[in-house]
């Protein structure tokens, strides 16, 4: 049959990089960030991860690593986008274009390789109870997040921040740092997306190996109104899509056919809860601009 | 602008961002040359000599075919404040209607290359057109619907000629070699082709629309300031499916060129591994959509691209570097330029991330 527990196994690690990400990619957003440059920034964990875990034989400092340096790479949005004020869109896309130019160059001058590094010694995750410890923690991060935005003083000051930086301010809550906060913690999300990407779903390197995945997370945030609970969902649609497309491959299915799925599927989704949501009032995020009549009703806010 | 090229000017020049980024990109590319051993001095020579010199020339003449196509196909909707991500997908399916045309159509030579020509701007324009509606209709962001719309678009051409389409007996994903006679002239004695005049010819119109028409005074007043242009009387979501239609026109041709070209065929992955759309994306944002800055940076970037690989031939720095180089020189600028209006699909966000006190 073909809902068994492979299957869910496999939706399961699909879904763990998108989910960690898009975890990420909600706090920017939710922090007033736009933030598209997940894709970069899970690339650089994944370099970093399998580095580390290659010089150093830990899988383990490789996820601290990797984390660390996409946190390290995410300031370039932060410092972009929040201090010098500059295009959080172009800074995303230079930053993905970096990343991956850095990457293969890295690749290239460490390894002594082009596309893929790929060692039988290279030391991968253990696996846990079938999965990478990253994918609890991914599970206990959306947790972790929801509470934080909902309950937590902090995470209510970071609304405030996204939603009415003025007002914010006036109450003596400082915009920028929050901002660099939640941009800092979408590079560590991202970083430990990488790593798990990269030492836990495969163990090896290859030349822009993320693969539009940090997209699918920035769309996952849309879809998810940037709500933790909303991401999660958003993220087990991809999941399920990419599952479902690589079981469809072993039964005849032509690889195009399944690769492209995860993004009709997405934009398919989008369709539906825009047209859901369509002909209501556009959210106000307390901005005048929000409620022009020429903007798509608030699918990014 | 250069009307009175007096010290003012020059250093204001001096001063301006792209100058800025541009210095900044060639001073850290030098730092990672030094990094891997290379002379900082030597290697950016080869690059100069490996694009300009005689043996370069052409390969950096038929990048620039390429790179400044795609650079206008992003600039024509950037200029209004649009982003169009997709032109990857736009421009693979421009190359398999041209790659479709060219080997099945029973006219004459000359006629089917015009044909496999219009095929290919049809196919880009209706596919670009469409990522408009999803915008226009059903409240889908310009900026992902024509993202996730390129993806599908990149996975049928690979489809395509991994099973329909695929030449037989041959190992790689390719179509047939297009039939005699079904290809751009090559100019003069070089291996040019007339790609590079079509693609000045569009730069040559994109030119004249910017500056001396209505339209190109609404498309600019629009990326200006959306609100004011639509209080003017601005028609926006007709206007997002001109230009989207028009850019993926733009994408499409230039896929259409690459199949009419050397190798005469479609090639799964041809089109699409060089990332003409990223380089193209990164001299129209470099250039903010101006029509000869859009030029000036595609050329730049073609020198770097081709000379890029001289550089890795002489010195064995690799070639990656230079896109280490581009992506630098964009981080700088998108740091140091505010653009007034860029996302009208992120409205929302906007005040927020420009609007707030420091």
């Amino acid at each position: 049959m073909f809902l068994d527990s492979d299957l869910l196994m496999s939706v399961l690690r699909a879904l763990t990089p998108i989910l960690l990400a898009a975890l990420g990619g909600a706090l920017c957003e939710r922090a007033g960030v736009f933030n598209i440059g997940l894709e970069g920034l899970m690339l650089m964990g994944c370099f970093t991860a399998v580095t580390t875990s290659w010089f150093t034989g830990s899988p383990w400092l490789g996820v601290l690593a990797a984390a660390a340096s996409s946190a390290a790479y995410s300031l370039i949005l932060a410092v972009g986008a929040v201090t010098l004020r500059g295009d959080a869109v172009v800074l995303g896309v230079a930053m993905n274009l970096l990343a991956a130019g850095l990457t293969s160059f890295l690749l290239r001058t460490v390894f002594g390789v082009q596309g893929t590094f790929d060692d039988p010694s290279l030391a991968g995750l253990p696996l846990v109870g079938g999965f990478s410890p990253l994918t609890y923690l991914a599970w206990a991060a959306v947790v972790v997040t929801a509470v934080l935005l909902s309950r937590h003083v902090w995470g209510l000051r970071l609304r405030g921040v996204g939603e009415a930086p003025d007002a914010a301010a006036t109450l003596g809550v400082s915009p920028a740092r929050h901002k660099y906060a939640a941009v800092l913690l979408s590079g560590v999300l991202c970083g430990l997306a990488g790593a798990q990407l990269a030492l836990g779903n495969v163990t090896l390197f290859s030349e822009n190996m993320t693969a539009g995945r940090g997209w699918i997370a920035v769309v996952a945030v849309m879809l998810g109104r940037a709500m933790p609970l909303g991401v999660l969902l958003a993220a087990l649609l991809f999941g399920i899509a990419e599952a479902v497309g690589f079981r469809l491959q072993g039964l005849g299915l032509p690889q195009q056919a399944t690769d492209a799925a995860p993004y009709v599927v997405t934009l398919g989704a989008l369709f539906l809860t825009t047209a859901r949501r369509r002909g209501r009032t556009p959210r106000t995020t307390g901005s005048t601009r929000s409620t022009r009549s020429t903007d798509p009703s608030g699918v990014a806010t | 602008m250069a009307r009175i090229p007096d010290v003012a000017w020059a250093s204001k020049a001096l001063r301006s961002p792209v100058t800025f980024s541009l210095l900044a990109g060639v001073v850290i590319g030098g730092l990672f040359l030094v990094g891997t051993g290379a002379d900082p001095l030597a290697a950016y020579g080869a690059v100069i000599t490996g694009s300009l010199g005689a043996d370069g020339i052409d390969a950096t003449l038929t990048t620039l075919t390429s790179v400044l196509g795609m650079a206008l196909a992003l600039a024509v909707p950037l200029r209004a404040g649009l982003v169009n991500l997709g032109g990857d997908g736009q421009m693979v399916l421009g190359g398999i209607a041209a790659a479709v045309t060219g080997l099945y159509s029973p006219l004459p030579p000359s006629l089917t290359t015009v044909l496999a020509l219009l095929a290919g701007l049809a196919a880009g324009g209706a596919y670009a057109a469409l990522a408009a509606l999803c915008e226009n209709r059903l409240g889908v962001p310009l900026l992902v619907s024509s993202l996730l719309l390129s993806y599908p678009a990149v996975s049928l051409a690979s489809y395509l000629v991994r099973y329909p389409l695929k030449e037989p007996g041959s190992s790689l994903p390719q179509t047939r070699r297009l039939p005699t006679g079904v290809a751009l002239p090559v100019l003069g004695s070089s291996t040019v082709t007339v790609g590079l005049l079509l693609v000045a010819l569009a730069a040559g119109a994109y030119w004249f629309t910017d500056s001396r028409t209505a339209v190109g005074y609404e498309i600019r007043m629009t990326g200006l300031n959306p609100r004011f242009s639509a209080y003017a009387g601005v028609d926006r979501k007709g206007l997002t499916l001109r230009l989207m239609a028009t850019s993926g026109a733009l994408a499409g041709l230039v896929g259409a060129i690459g199949v009419l070209s050397f190798p005469y065929r479609f090639l799964d992955g041809s089109l699409t591994s060089p990332g003409y759309t990223w380089t193209g994306l990164t001299a129209a944002l470099l250039a903010s959509a101006a029509p000869l800055g859009t030029l000036l940076a595609s050329f730049f970037f073609a020198v770097l691209q081709v000379g890029g690989l001289a550089m890795e031939r002489t010195t064995e720095v690799p070639r990656e570097l230079t896109q280490v180089l581009q992506a630098i020189v964009i981080v700088f600028l998108a740091a140091r330029l505010r653009f007034p209006r860029r996302r009208p699909a992120t409205a929302g966000r906007e005040p927020v991330t420009q609007g707030e006190p420091a």
